[in-house]
């Protein structure tokens, strides 16, 4: 049983992967993340001061992201730039992928932004902006139990996808299941589920894509490293 | 900038000097790219030193303006992303973003850079409408005079998407550019003090008293011209910048 792809992956073939670190001067921390034709950029700021002062919180700080696919980014018509009910929910799901590893307790009242851009978008945009997320936070020099890792997986004519793309995903209507892995704690902190799938498949998918999600992680892992290699030469 | 550290900037730029030790008239280095974003019917990276921008043309087939039935429509809109600098918040574009919209529009528009009847399909019922999207990276300066660049290098790059049954298929582009004749190329000015500078630093940018952008044709025509600042200009100073301006304009036109 093999699927044909359009890309001629196997099934269990992550695309090419890019990433580097340290791409945005002004930002205090920066990332970009690429899957094939999806590439996220990602830039943080902060610890700095919440306002309006009604949002604080005087036990933390507290982690904002903000996720907006850039107007031409598209594979159809052009995305409206302001911001969807779409774009506000993945918003929210970065934002909770990426807590547990932070460690925001010293920095009470304050919040870090993480602005996740898109430029140009192929399925699994929310978790390359993830990816990029952790390892800006990372670039940022916060403190970080550890980096993130997300991808997505389908299940398309009963076979099993890594890393789908949008033929898979929007065309060919795969089942979609994004999640986000925490190396270190071995658990995911990103699921989500679009399409029809058993019980024991979704159970053994999970399990690949956890493999799949290491693999991301040591693409993260040697970007962060690279920045400070280039720094010492 | 407070006073006494700008009265330091002009002494400098007086003897020629500036932070990053550029000569007053000198652009950074100027990096260009096409094709980066594969959604779009055209795209454009450029960088201007540290400064970043990215240009996304798309197409798409509507209904004509009630005043120009037989021309295609331009769009031209500017993100300055809150990812690109600390000073930038998420939200509607503000007077900025819009001012450099507009006049990167202006500069497109008024150049003639496009052939817009030729962008009619049906007369007053469809014609093609081109829509750029300017998103800032990272701002170390001189943000219009990149977005400009950035807007005209994507346009250069875009191929027409396929049209089946009157239904764009984004999914496939034709070989097709789209029709074009001449080239706008912005470069501004800024004066500060009595010294006039292109290209400037973030820094350099919070010193300025008076700017003038200006798109230059490619026979060196004024096409688009924006007067901006707090101090007013006289038209000794306009004719001196407008010198400068044209002298710089044919080398970034040579970057295309």
């Amino acid at each position: 049983m093999t699927i044909k792809r359009i890309d001629k992956r196997k099934a269990d073939e992550m695309r090419p992967m890019k990433a580097e670190v340290g791409v945005i001067p002004s930002a205090d921390g920066s990332a970009v993340f690429q899957a094939g034709n999806t590439r996220a950029i990602v830039s943080v700021f902060g610890p700095h001061d919440l306002h309006p002062k009604f949002l604080q919180n005087p036990e933390r700080g507290i982690l904002r992201c903000h996720y907006n696919m850039m107007p031409f980014s598209g594979h159809g018509d052009r995305v409206r730039p302001g911001g969807s009910r779409r774009s506000k929910e993945i918003s929210m799901l970065i934002e909770k992928s990426l807590i547990s590893v932070l460690d925001l307790e010293n920095f009470p009242n304050a919040v870090v932004d993480v602005f996740v851009e898109l430029t140009e978008t192929d399925a699994g945009t929310r978790c390359a902006g993830i990816c990029a997320a952790s390892m800006a936070l990372a670039d940022a020099g916060l403190k970080m139990k550890d980096l993130v890792s997300a991808m997505s997986m389908g299940y398309l004519d009963g076979e099993i996808l890594v890393d789908i793309n949008s033929d898979e995903d929007c065309d060919r209507g795969a089942t979609d299941v994004p999640i986000a892995f925490i190396p270190s704690e071995d658990k995911l902190s990103l699921l989500q589920l679009d399409g029809d799938v058993s019980k024991e498949i979704l159970l053994k998918l999970l399990e690949i894509g956890k493999q799949k999600c290491l693999e991301i992680d040591q693409v993260q892992r040697k970007a962060l490293k690279n920045k400070f290699k280039e720094r010492l030469k | 900038m407070n006073n006494s550290l700008k009265q330091h900037l002009i002494k400098s730029l007086q003897k020629n000097i500036r932070y990053d030790g550029r000569k007053i008239d000198e652009f950074r280095d100027i990096k260009i790219e096409t094709g980066v974003s594969h959604g779009a019917e055209g795209s454009a990276r450029v960088k201007i030193g540290e400064t970043e921008v990215l240009a996304g043309v798309k197409m798409a087939i509507e209904k004509p303006y009630p005043d120009t039935p037989e021309k295609g429509n331009l769009m031209v809109n500017a993100e300055l992303l809150a990812l690109s600098s600390p000073e930038f918040e998420p939200g509607p574009p503000g007077a900025k973003a819009i001012e450099i919209a507009r006049v990167v529009d202006r500069g497109i528009r008024e150049s003639k850079a496009i052939d817009f009847e030729k962008l009619c399909i049906e007369k007053g019922e469809k014609v093609w409408s081109v829509m750029i999207d300017v998103c800032t990276i990272n701002d170390a300066g001189n943000l219009l005079d990149a977005a400009a660049l950035a807007a005209i290098t994507a346009i250069k790059n875009t191929k027409f998407p396929a049209v089946k049954d009157d239904v764009v298929d984004y999914k496939n582009k034709t070989a097709k550019g789209l029709p074009l004749s001449r080239w706008p190329i912005t470069v501004t000015v800024y004066k500060i003090g009595d010294c006039f500078i292109v290209d400037p630093l973030s820094e350099e940018e919070d010193a300025y008293d008076a700017r003038l952008i200006a798109a230059i044709a490619d026979d060196n025509n004024v096409c688009a011209m924006q007067k901006g600042g707090v101090e007013p200009l006289s038209i000794e100073e306009i004719g001196k910048m407008l010198d400068i301006i044209q002298k710089i304009a044919p080398k970034l036109r040579k970057k295309l």
